[in-house]
């Protein structure tokens, strides 16, 4: 439980809008150790989400390292990046992005097409994750006849379906009511604890950070070490 | 690989811009395979015209029976080669004919040139599957003539009874045959002497047929009329005469179909870029989720080019299916070889209908192509703020 799993230095990142060049992470060092569960918070327009968006390798850094589970990222170019976020990364989104034309079956035995599991391999797998985030019986449902709480919960057991070594969330209760929020908070605990899932979600919201092992706090692109507080022993 | 359903169930989400598409593209198809289809049909008329024991002899120079002629004797000359199969009575198979156009004034009033036949007994022989359907053959020594069924109907003074006036003589239509679907449907049959004598070209023939002792020995009867030093004529067997008349006038409408497929298919492809587009707009996050998933840019760039193809397949099957009853229409046209006019049935062969579908598929592929390029090439937390 003492690797690194998330190991960041001295990571920049700029936009250019038009002839302006915005500064949004500003030298950011940090690490994750295998098994834990992180809370990264900040105001809006801090650069959480981007840093979370490099950590998956769907955005590059403008200078510094990125090493997940073991791969500098910046050594991979794009098709090699897409199998390594498949083979690595479980990423739940805030609007959950579940396609709306397939099934939640479906939608969770997407990702596993790209692997060599037979079509058996893969229903039993699905069958699994539906089973751990409760909506067994909802699998033939399309997202439009889920709730927002059970299409997060479809969308989070399709982050787990392929067993990723880091399970990112961007805001995963943001668009959800106060109780739908917590059952999605306490199953994101049970993957950390009762699965070993090592998690970095990024929310602004105090009680969602509570539930995390540690706290993360970016404020102007800046990693607020004061504030990196680990809750749970 | 993403599966097929994902792109059908896409396509029907937005119901009503696919469904226009579809029909845009399926009205190429339609004329597509509408002008195919004519053709084909005149191959077709051609080609049940040939029979491959029949070998059929032009004066030297000429490419169709039009432009053809020599004196009679020759054809007796011919008709009493070696390899010329004979009837029962030790008669060759053979048969001198003449051709002359004739202008005709249709029902409705226009004009068209109709082929009148001068033949001999044999040409009956010769063309087994030319029966009379109706009336009687015309005697030898009788001013009468028989009409092939394609012009029954279609030109006012002939039916069964009626007199008309060709050359110097007046002719009553003594019967009607069947051709077959043959390109004779369109012609005037009569004696050939008696043609002769009204049009003043006695002891003239502008072809010979003949008929070898068996298909095997066409090639040898060809080689020993080509080498005779008596005559100076060219042979071909029939099919290859008919094939290069119907090349010429069915390649007319194959150059014809491609310009109508291409000038109707460019505006067509635009029609499938636009849907394609809107589908990768509205979809933009679906783009995203894939990629973050772990799906490759070919793959994202495969996807959308297949829904293409789906969107193409389902406007070809459609266009096809409005094509079919235009199976079996009656159509004319020129032979450019002759420059008299053949009456055609329209054929919508599997071969056309899968031109058809093809041409569809094509369209919205390159149609599709730039809009799924753009899919496959945009970032992925640009996707993520679309949409």
């Amino acid at each position: 439980m003492t690797e690194k799993l998330v190991e960041i230095s001295d990571v920049t990142k700029n936009y250019r809008r038009d002839e302006f060049s915005i500064k949004v992470l500003a030298g950011v060092s940090m690490d994750v150790t295998e098994g834990e569960f992180v809370a990264l918070m900040g105001p809006s327009g801090s650069g959480k989400s981007t840093l979370l968006n490099l950590l998956a390798g769907i955005d590059r850094p403008t200078s510094g390292q990125i090493r997940v589970a073991g791969q500098s990222l910046g050594a991979l170019n794009d098709s090699q990046l897409a199998g390594w976020r498949h083979r690595n990364i479980g990423f739940v989104f805030q609007f959950y992005h579940l396609i709306p034309v397939l099934t939640a079956f479906e939608n969770l035995e997407l990702p596993l097409t790209l692997t060599k599991l037979s079509r058996a391999q893969r229903r039993k797998k699905v069958d699994l994750a539906l089973d751990v985030v409760g909506l067994a019986d909802r699998k033939d449902h399309y997202p439009r006849q889920l709730s927002g709480g059970q299409e997060q919960r479809v969308a989070i057991a399709r982050a787990i379906v392929t067993d990723p070594r880091l399970v990112l969330a961007d805001e995963p209760t943001g668009d959800l009511d106060a109780a739908s929020a917590q059952e999605i908070l306490d199953l994101l605990e049970q993957l950390n604890e009762e699965f070993g899932k090592t998690i970095v979600m990024v929310t602004h919201d105090p009680r969602a950070a509570e539930r995390a092992g540690r706290e993360l706090h970016l404020d102007k692109g800046r990693l607020n070490s004061a504030t990196d507080t680990a809750l749970q022993g | 690989m993403i599966p097929v359903k994902y792109n059908v169930r896409s396509l029907f989400v937005r119901k009503a811009n696919t469904l226009m598409t579809i029909v845009s593209i399926a009205f190429v198809v339609l004329v597509y395979v509408g002008v195919l289809a004519l053709g084909a049909g005149l191959r077709v008329a051609f080609t049940a015209s040939g029979d491959n024991s029949t070998v059929i002899v032009l004066r030297d120079g000429a490419n169709s029976e039009m432009e053809s002629y020599f004196p009679t004797e020759t054809h007796r000359i011919l008709a009493s080669m070696p390899g010329v199969a004979r009837d029962a009575d030790g008669e060759p198979l053979a048969s001198g004919e003449t051709m002359t156009l004739q202008i005709l004034e249709r029902l409705d009033g226009s004009e068209t040139n109709a082929v009148l036949r001068g033949v001999e007994d044999g040409a009956f022989d010769l063309r087994p599957y030319i029966r009379i359907a109706e009336g009687r053959r015309f005697v030898p020594g009788q001013t009468e003539i028989i009409i092939g069924d394609q012009l029954e109907g279609e030109v006012g003074d002939l039916e069964l009874g009626s007199a008309i006036d060709l050359g110097r003589f007046t002719f009553t239509v003594v019967g009607i045959f069947d051709s077959g679907g043959s390109s004779y449907g369109s012609e005037i049959w009569g004696n050939a002497q008696e043609f002769g004598d009204s049009f003043r070209r006695q002891n003239y023939y502008s072809s010979t047929r003949l008929m070898a002792e068996s298909p095997a020995q066409v090639e040898a009867l060809i080689e020993e009329i080509e080498s005779s030093q008596q005559i100076n004529v060219t042979a071909q067997d029939e099919p290859a005469y008919f094939e290069a008349q119907s090349n010429i006038s069915s390649g007319v409408f194959l150059r014809l179909g491609n310009l109508i497929a291409i000038m109707m298919g460019f505006g067509a492809c635009f029609a499938a870029a636009n849907t394609m587009y809107a589908q990768v707009a509205a979809r933009s996050k679906e783009i995203a989720t894939l990629r973050v998933l772990g799906f490759r840019r070919r793959t994202i760039l495969s996807v959308f080019v297949l829904e293409a193809a789906v969107l193409g397949l389902a406007a070809g099957a459609l266009g096809a299916l409005l094509a079919l009853p235009l199976n079996g229409l009656s159509a004319g046209t020129t032979n450019f070889m002759t420059f008299s006019e053949v009456r055609f049935m329209l054929r919508t062969t599997p071969d056309v209908l899968g031109a058809g579908v093809l041409v569809a598929t094509l369209t919205a592929v390159v149609g599709g192509f730039f809009p799924a390029l753009s899919a496959s090439r945009a970032p992925i937390t640009t996707l993520l703020r679309e949409g």
